[in-house]
């Protein structure tokens, strides 16, 4: 009846799992307690759950990526604990299996349901006002994505109290994953968290691409369109032609276990380099994925910040193309100890070190940006200023790596941990940052307070020096990635200071949460009435804050790079229309919400073997988008009058501070 | 020549890195005891070297712009318009394809000269060992001396050693880090690997591929002795009331959680590493003669002709 599922999945002999089971269903009764004290179940369903506003999806995403942020970060924070004390014969206090468990979801944790929904939901709120539009492409599948997200993180959530995630690593390396060497749920788990998840980012991928293309107001062309948009952009294409290899991999992996075949296992014409070739072709790219929208920020915040023009705009659309492309030419240089010829080796190593070029100007034209500029120090430029010194050292530690003769010694080393982190963490988190920083205004209304800011800031830039530097000291003596514990003597010291920079990065959290609250009391000092509180150049920052669900009440024209600039100077930029016009907009849908639900339940029954559940859940996914496709009434008219209510509204609250 | 012209840098190299970390012998990377080791700490050094020449100016640029150009400061240019400069454009793009011009020429010459399936050139015939990854210990079988050790090896110090490579579970990493390059070991496929070890002494060997719940005590010992003592060690070992028949062996590769302690072999199951390669691809021709070519699909590649 429940396949392999019983009571025994439930894990009571690990005290430190069930206390963090404990705690986050603690805290989901609480939260869920009081949405019912406050008797808000209708409005959250109403004004959210449903919702096809880009804003409000945006915002959720962000939720998504909080949540798992600390659930990653806590894992981040158990691995260097038990690194730090299992030294010299001590095995420290997390049994290998657990720690295998504990790195495995770390890294799908950060990369899939950290980092994708954080990117996601930026994209989501900043895109379409960017270009100038009232909505994406696709508003029904934008939700649809964002459901499929959560379902993918709630079955990783799910694998912590019922059964066990993955013990194999996010790579998943065939022939480890295979049902011969790893018979438990755990590689399941992590195959249909990965599969849903991968889903909704290819449908993002699709939206995105669809928006930039058609979605532009009138006179923004191509090279007139805002730096993010471009990043976005050749992300979004990055997810299209990069998620359907993940997707293969997963499916051939999911046949070898579920029903014996055999494309990777070791006998029987498996073939475990073919995985290990179709993981880096999706896992490669996405590093970009991460990183372009990230490198977008940062040109935004530093022309922003700079009041001044972004420089060699050319330069920078060129660049991210460059990147775009070689991005899939350098998949192997994951695997050059595979035992290729050097001549293989060194076409991948090659096109890697190449990418420094593109990646290289792009810092240049950041720095060239502040030049001759007036730079204001807010927290977004501190996070942009804080990623470029630090990217700097994961930029040159990768080319590094690039060089296969160099990569023979230091592959699958700490070095490299310390140099993806050092790429991830400044590259895109503090990228992230810096634009949630920088957009948090317009998508809620008030601004953030700077003080805590900067503080979270200072934390977490020295806490990534004394987390990160004593991992490439410890590549270059030797240590192996991947260790329960170790009976080196000399790598321990190294490894406490590690320990210590995860404490005060942990501090830098902290002071995040407490600048939430404290902005959050502080709402109405910090309120941003022009819908513009940075001084911003591109059309974005000429709604008001938040907007108004229509965005725009008239699409703006476009003549020019940094459109809102041009229209201060021109004094044409707060305009008030002669007449305004009915907006249709899309109504409110509950599929993305119910879809998402049944995904959830299908890879759960997967999971576990129960089959009629499987097959039940996948007979609603069918009937449920069968029951979308037949609703023809999925738009609703906002009145020419209700937009000028709105409207006038706006132009009060902007004529109160403008006098 | 080459040879010489790189012994010079790698004479300069060390003496760069030893002041540079005070002679620190734990940081194996820059402590090798063999040439293909001490070729890659050169690389290592010389591609840090190379990328100083643009992250010295970034970093300079990145601290004296904010501070230059900060809003407080009302003195310096102010120009929001100005976007666009050829000649800074052209150094932009032009410093970094330079560096990677050069980086690529020296990633080209030593990826080249330091490939592991190359032989090492030498008056003395290598040592042969056969390495098999197991869950989770390795086996070392001396194929001409017909004996086998686990998570041990002995050889002679200034002999090339010509390792076999291969798995009877999942992907692993053969790694000596003081000797120098690593290389997968995968079931079913043969792996190469060449190394020389040019100071007698005792060097760690582990496993670099996370192979699961065993994985950190996959760690062995790597022996560079001089050739009469290596003499007697196989002497030694072919005392040892342990050998090495198939039951033995299948009993040896059941997987174990904890450290296998050193074990000797007085001898081997003739090619048993050719019949271990063969139970995942019975195309696979024996491991003495060149591949069929059937089996280079399943192969990473053949090996690197003995010739050149």
């Amino acid at each position: 009846m429940f396949g392999k599922l019983s009571l025994s999945a439930i894990p009571y002999h690990e005290p430190i799992t069930m206390g963090a089971v404990g705690g986050a269903v603690l805290l989901g009764l609480v939260l869920m307690g009081l949405v019912t004290y406050y008797r808000k179940w209708t409005y959250l369903y109403n004004e959210w759950l449903t919702s096809l506003d880009h804003k409000k999806i945006g915002i959720m995403y962000i939720i998504i990526a909080v949540v798992m942020l600390l659930r990653g970060f806590s894992d981040a924070i158990l691995m260097r604990a038990q690194q730090a004390v299992a030294a010299g014969g001590s095995l420290g206090f997390l049994s290998p299996d657990h720690f295998n468990q504990i790195f495995s979801a770390h890294g799908s944790i950060m990369i899939i349901f950290m980092a994708m929904p954080f990117l996601a939901g930026l994209v989501n709120i900043v895109v379409p006002q960017q270009i100038g539009s009232r909505d994406v492409a696709f508003p029904f599948l934008n939700s649809l994505s964002l459901w499929l997200t959560a379902a993918g993180a709630l079955l990783i959530m799910v694998s912590l109290g019922v059964g066990e995630f993955s013990k194999a690593g996010w790579s998943g390396y065939a022939p480890l994953t295979e049902i011969e060497y790893s018979p438990d749920v755990g590689v399941d788990y992590w195959i249909w968290a990965f599969q849903i998840a991968g889903l909704g980012s290819t449908l993002t991928g699709i939206n995105f691409i669809v928006t930039i293309i058609k979605m532009r107001a009138p006179g923004m062309t191509l090279m007139r369109l805002p730096l993010f948009v471009w990043t976005t952009f050749f992300t979004m294409v990055l997810v299209v032609w990069a998620f359907p290899v993940l997707t293969a991999a997963l499916a051939l992996l999911t046949l070898d276990r579920y029903l014996g075949m055999h494309f990777f296992t070791n006998a029987l014409g498996g073939n475990q380099m073919l995985y290990v070739n179709l993981f880096w072709t999706w896992a490669h790219p996405e590093v970009y994925i991460l990183i372009l929208p990230a490198f977008g920020v940062f040109s935004e915040v530093t022309a922003t910040f700079s009041g001044k023009r972004l420089f060699g705009y050319t330069s920078m659309v060129w660049a991210t193309v460059v990147i775009t492309v070689l991005s899939f030419a350098v998949w192997m240089h994951h695997f050059f100890t595979m035992g290729a010829s050097p001549n293989v080796n060194l076409f991948f190593g090659i096109a890697t070190m190449l990418i420094g070029i593109p990646t290289g100007v792009k810092t240049f034209n950041w720095l060239f940006t502040m030049y001759r500029g007036r730079i204001r120090f807010s927290t977004p430029m501190y996070w942009t200023l804080g990623a470029i010194v630090t990217f700097v050292i994961g930029g040159t530690s990768g080319v590094l790596l690039s060089l296969p003769s160099a990569n023979y010694v230091l592959h699958n080393s700490l070095f490299v941990i310390g140099h993806f982190h050092n790429t991830i963490i400044p590259g895109a988190v503090f990228g992230f940052f810096a634009g949630f920083y920088y957009w948090f205004p317009k998508a809620v209304g008030f601004r953030l307070e700077e003080s805590w800011g900067k503080r979270a800031f200072w934390c977490w830039l020295i806490g990534f020096l004394l987390a990160f530097v004593p991992l490439y000291v410890l590549g270059f003596m030797g240590m192996p990635r991947r260790m329960a514990f170790y009976a080196t003597p000399s790598w321990h010291l190294p490894l406490m200071v590690a320990a210590l920079g995860v404490a005060v990065i942990m501090l830098g959290i902290l002071f995040q949460g407490i600048q939430l609250l404290v902005s959050f009391k502080e709402r109405r000092a910090l309120r941003d009435p022009t819908g513009d509180p940075w001084d911003g150049r591109t059309l974005e920052w000429m709604t008001s804050s938040p907007p108004a669900v229509y965005n725009f009440a008239k699409i703006p024209a476009v003549d020019e790079i940094d459109a809102l600039t041009e229209m201060k100077e021109k004094g044409v930029a707060y305009g008030r229309p002669d007449q305004y016009d009915d907006i249709e907009m899309p109504k409110n849908a509950p599929h993305g919400l119910i879809l998402g639900g049944f995904a959830f339940v299908f890879g759960f029954a997967m999971v576990w073997y129960i089959w009629w559940l499987a097959i039940l859940a996948a007979l609603g996914m069918l009937f449920t988008v069968i029951a979308r496709s037949m609703d023809d009434d999925i738009h609703y008219v906002i009145p020419a009058a209700e937009v000028e209510r709105i409207e006038n509204e706006r132009y009060l609250e902007l004529a109160a501070v403008t006098k | 020549m080459k040879r010489n012209k790189h012994s010079i840098l790698v004479g300069l190299s060390s003496l760069s890195a030893t002041t540079l970390l005070g002679g620190c012998s734990s940081i194996l990377l820059f402590d090798p005891k063999g040439p293909i080791g001490e070729a890659e700490r050169f690389v290592i050094i010389a591609a840090i070297v190379l990328m100083l020449i643009v992250v010295i100016p970034v970093y300079i640029m990145a601290f004296w712009f904010p501070r230059k150009y900060r809003a407080s400061n009302t003195e310096s240019t102010y120009m929001p318009k100005w976007s666009h400069s050829a000649k800074i454009e052209f150094f932009m793009w032009g410093v970094p394809v330079a560096i990677v011009t050069a980086l690529a020429i020296l990633a080209w010459t030593s990826t080249h000269s330091l490939d592991p399936y190359k032989p090492i050139p030498s008056t003395d015939k290598p040592v042969n060992i056969e390495a098999v990854c197991l869950d989770w210990k390795w086996l070392f079988i001396y194929p001409d001396q017909n004996i086998a050790t686990v998570n041990q090896i002995t050889f002679p110090v200034n002999v090339p050693v010509s390792f076999k490579i291969t798995s009877d579970t999942v992907m692993a990493s053969f790694f000596i880090p003081q000797l120098g390059s690593q290389i997968y070991a995968m079931a079913g496929m043969q792996t190469r690997l060449h190394l020389l070890a040019n100071k007698p002494g005792t060097y760690a060997g582990h496993n670099q591929q996370f192979t699961g719940s065993g994985y950190a005590d996959m760690h062995f010992e790597a022996k560079a002795v001089s050739k009469e003592e290596f003499q007697s060690w196989v002497q030694k070992i072919r005392q040892s009331p342990e050998k090495l028949d198939l039951d033995r062996y299948e009993k040896l590769a059941k997987p174990r959680v904890g450290y296998h302690p050193v074990t000797y072999f007085s001898s081997v199951k003739p090619d048993l590493f050719g019949y271990i390669l063969r139970k995942y691809n019975p195309t696979m021709g024996k491991h003495h003669g060149p591949m069929s070519r059937s089996s280079v699909s399943t192969h990473p590649r053949p090996d690197v002709a003995e010739a050149n």
